[in-house]
């Protein structure tokens, strides 16, 4: 019994006194309870609302009232055309619209059938289904009230569509943050554990002895990687195409460089990851901490950045995951190209630019 | 004769650590040139500094008349360098690892093969083996045969002989002494003191600083008093015994003997001797036969290098 | 040293697969014997030792320690035998009191015994002010010194070190080959492997292991006369190249 408690004892010591351990023990749950509470909430605010409204009338006036009342929604555009819908969906101004009839209070009025189409952009995982039940609530009760002055014979009909995702399968939401974090594991952890290998097997000294120059040792572990990661890409989109069906309305060219340049700032995360430790335990858990988890949380993967809290949306700012999120669903579900990407595209680059030049500079020709 | 490499007041920390503390020295052209000492004497990490991979904290180090500092990448195409641990890839072949290395320095294995012949053809039966599957001697003559593939001017081996066994590390010696006929300076480090013989000079090093730097025969004859080695049938008695004489001023084991030096040193060989063997006998041990011996590089190590890292007369001279 | 036997082994094997890595080796040990077990790396060394241990069951062959048999009895050999490792020792997070507390209750010793040995341990040793630092700031021959100690803690009537010595300086070396002396001349058994063959002169006999089997054993004095030679080192030389020694790739790679 001795001995057990001997051995308990100094698992205790080990524990306390590794400060790493420590620190992924005691602040790993506190960081990914406020995180997670966060990041989770299955309410949505200022959901970015069109109003088509090719006649107003006093209730479609009364019923947009309504709508831009609420905290829930923000109204963004008012017009009268159904066609400028497309535009202001595939930019991404608007999330969700509501198209009403010509001569809706007429209808109204005479008791017939009025009405109103609640359209959402369900390339948004949870903030599809939300805005609709929303969007019908308001319906709804507005219904109610105009029940109360004119009872009898009031009838709104709600018509629910979806852009974009009509089957809202949960592969097509899933797939394009898939492809982000796959390609986060091949090209920012496996970059980190090769380096370090090196380092801790010490081959890399004898590497660094040579004549060659760093950027040449960069370069030559760093393709690898990226020809591999290409190849990941590719296979995701194919899986995904001929298993699961997710459309790929856009073109697959553009996708394709655009992973080029998202496995570019990733390997460019995994060098500089590993640029300070020489073990490849520790280069692991970096890599984990700083490239995986903020994929999996903040990119807009599985939960939607807008509902966050302010500090949580700033941070999703610098994860390169959540650029490339929003480019591969709006080529894959919406079609969209460079003319409403360009903004994602020149940040990835920019990211490219600068890790590259900073990893680059990070690996020096010395072991110190 | 001009000097390989140059080194002065070279200074060295890690931390709160001093790894060298201001080390000179100077390696002559085509010299097979000796680091002798433990684990933590800093050869590491001069080595390193050496072979352009760590910049010193002070001092200048020069090597093939280039600064180490400065001139790094015009260094590198002419050094040869072979690291501590094993540092080739183990999951590559012999052959792979070899073509790796030329490639690296701009050349190719056929157009070295001449060169690394002496080795190589030790090497090539088992050339298409992954060099992680080779015997530890085997593995130190490829790394011998990558660090030389480029034809260096000069070569840094640190510790190369560590771990190995016995055999190898004759005939890895035997190999050094090929290439150093052909002119190749070549500056080696290693814990086995008897591996000092085999150097034309050899630097005494502990805990970063250097105790002798001399030809190993220089080393031996300077040992300024007389070296004894005792025989008795109880060699353990006899240690025990000798601790307690009051004449003592060390005593170890050392193979069959002990080897003891006397605390007068002026006093001559033949004296101690007698003094010794009474001193033993009146104890009651058996056989005991006290005789001059000639001192080795050990010897001469252990007597300069003072009281090792806290023993009681360190922690006393330290106070 | 008396005669009585601590550990015999006749005939013991062990194959990995295809590979016999200790082909019928057979020796004794006797009580208060420093015995030397040399070898080269892959000769078989470690695998015997595991086997002598309780680490590892042989495939053939008889051997006992400490009257114990290797096949049905491990851990009762575990109880009665010390073990040092070149690869390891002493938990580098604990101090020097943790490590020896630890071990201590690993062998059941109780807290009195412990705490006696402990004290008469460091005093030994003169290592009394570092009991509560932690081993990774102590240097490494101590550490080596504290290591032997508390192999030997539970007072067991062998202990087998594993390279021991490695890369310390020449004085601290012979320190702790004067602790191994202290304890055969206490009765224990010494059962031990090592590179340096100037070590080998120090053991009471010695065996020398090629390619799985012993290629010879008997006291330094002995093996050196026999093989005409003048250090144990030649009679390994002259053992792993039977002919000339210089004669480079004759050899298993």
């Amino acid at each position: 019994m001795t001995a057990l408690l001997g051995l308990l004892r100094k698992e205790a010591y080990h524990i306390l006194r590794d400060r790493r351990t420590l620190a992924v023990i005691v602040w790993m749950p506190i960081v990914q309870v406020i995180i997670f509470g966060y990041a989770i909430r299955t309410d949505v605010d200022h959901v970015r609302l069109a109003i088509v409204d090719p006649v107003p009338d006093e209730d479609t006036i009364a019923l947009r009232g309504r709508f831009g009342a609420t905290d829930t929604f923000q109204i963004i555009a008012v017009t009268p055309r159904v066609s400028t819908l497309e535009e202001l969906f595939s930019s991404g101004a608007a999330q969700g619209a509501v198209v009403f009839e010509a001569g809706f209070a007429d209808h109204v009025a005479r008791g017939l059938p009025a009405r109103v189409m609640l359209v959402t952009d369900a390339t948004e995982p949870n903030t599809g289904s939300m805005v609709q039940n929303y969007a019908l609530a308001v319906v709804q009760r507005y219904e109610a009230e105009l029940q109360t002055r004119r009872p009898g014979g009031v009838r709104i009909v709600p018509e629910v569509r979806t852009a974009f995702n009509p089957t809202r399968a949960s592969s097509n939401l899933f797939v394009p943050g898939l492809m982000a974090f796959v390609l986060t594991i091949i090209s920012s952890l496996m970059t980190a554990i090769s380096l370090t290998r090196e380092k801790e097997t010490g081959t890399m000294e004898a590497l660094l002895v040579s004549p060659l120059r760093p950027w040449q040792i960069i370069v030559g572990k760093v393709t690898p990687y990226l020809a591999v990661g290409f190849v990941s890409v590719i296979g995701v989109v194919l899986e995904a195409r001929l298993v699961f069906h997710v459309p790929l309305r856009g073109s697959m060219t553009l996708l394709l460089g655009e992973g080029l340049l998202f496995i570019l700032v990733s390997l460019s995360l995994g060098i500089l990851v590993s640029a300070r430790t020489s073990s490849q335990r520790v280069a692991m858990m970096a890599a984990l901490v700083g490239t995986m988890l903020p994929t999996m949380l903040l990119s807009g993967f599985i939960f939607p950045v807008e509902s966050m809290p302010w500090p949580l949306r700033a941070a999703s700012v610098v994860v390169p995951a959540k650029w490339f999120v929003t480019v591969a669903r709006g080529i894959m579900l919406k079609g969209i190209g460079l003319r409403y990407l360009w903004r994602e595209t020149l940040v990835l680059a920019a990211m490219a630019l600068v890790l590259l030049t900073l990893s680059t500079r990070s690996f020096k020709a010395r072991l110190e | 004769m001009s000097d390989a490499v140059v080194v002065r007041d070279v200074v060295k920390r890690f931390g709160s650590t001093t790894a060298l503390a201001g080390l000179s020295f100077s390696v002559r052209d085509g010299e097979l040139f000796g680091f002798i000492g433990p684990d933590g004497a800093g050869k590491t990490t001069l080595f390193r500094i050496m072979a352009t991979l760590l910049v010193p904290d002070g001092g200048t180090v020069t090597v093939l008349g280039r600064n180490v500092v400065a001139e790094l990448w015009t260094l590198r195409t002419r050094v040869g360098y072979m690291a501590g641990r094993f540092s080739l890839y183990s999951d590559l072949s012999v052959e792979e690892n070899l073509r790796f290395f030329a490639s690296v320095f701009g050349t190719t294995l056929e157009r070295e093969y001449e060169q690394i012949a002496p080795i190589y053809t030790q090497l090539e039966p088992f050339k298409d083996r992954r060099a992680g599957a080779l015997s530890g001697g085997m593995k130190q003559k490829l790394a011998l045969c990558c660090a030389l593939v480029h034809q260096p001017e000069i070569l840094f081996l640190d510790e190369p002989t560590t771990g190995v066994d016995a055999v190898s590390r004759r005939e890895f010696w035997d190999l050094l002494g090929r290439f150093k006929a052909s002119g190749l300076t070549t500056i080696v480090s290693t814990p086995y003191m008897d591996e000092a013989k085999r150097c034309d000079r050899v630097a005494l090093i502990d805990r970063g600083r250097l105790l002798a730097v001399d030809s190993p025969a220089a080393i031996t004859s300077s040992f300024g008093r007389p070296l004894l080695a005792v025989r008795a049938d109880d060699r353990y008695a006899a240690l025990k015994a000798l601790r307690r004489y009051p004449n003592t001023a060390s005593v170890y084991p050392f193979g069959e003997a002990l080897h003891f030096t006397d605390a007068r040193p002026a006093l001559a060989a033949a004296d101690v001797a007698r003094d010794v063997t009474g001193f033993l006998e009146a104890g009651g041990l058996g056989n005991v036969t006290v005789e001059p011996t000639a001192p080795t590089v050990e010897d001469s190590f252990m007597l300069r290098m003072g009281a090792p890292e806290g023993d009681e007369k360190g922690r006393a001279q330290a106070e | 040293m008396n005669d009585e036997l601590v550990i015999e082994a006749h005939d013991l094997t062990r194959r990995f697969g295809d590979f016999t890595a200790v082909d019928r080796i057979s020796f004794d040990v006797r009580a208060g014997e420093v015995f030397g077990f040399l070898g080269a790396n892959g000769a078989g060394k470690t695998t015997a030792i595991r086997m002598l241990t309780g680490l590892l069951a042989p495939s053939g062959g008889q051997a006992s320690v400490a009257g114990h048999d290797v096949y049905t009895e491990s851990e009762a050999i575990k109880r009665d035998i010390g073990y040092m490792s070149q690869r390891f020792s002493l938990y580098e997070d604990l101090t020097v009191s943790e490590n020896i507390r630890l071990y201590g209750g690993i062998y059941d010793l109780t807290d009195r015994e412990i705490r006696g040995r402990t004290d008469r341990l460091l005093t030994r040793l003169g290592l009394q002010h570092i009991a509560r630092s932690l081993v990774r700031s102590i240097p490494l021959g101590w550490r080596q010194k504290l290591a032997f100690s508390v192999a030997l803690l539970h007072e067991p009537a062998i202990v087998f070190l594993d390279e021991p010595t490695s890369g310390v300086d020449p004085i601290t070396r012979r320190q702790f080959w004067e602790l191994i002396y202290e304890a055969a001349s206490a009765g224990t058994t010494v059962f031990v492997t090592t590179h340096y063959m100037d070590e080998a002169e120090y053991c009471d006999r010695v065996s020398i292991m090629t390619a799985g089997a012993i290629g010879a054993m008997g006291t330094p004095g002995d093996l050196k006369k026999q093989f005409g030679v003048e250090s144990v080192e030649d009679v390994f030389v002259k053992l792993a190249r039977p002919g000339d020694a210089r004669v480079p790739g004759s050899a298993a790679p």
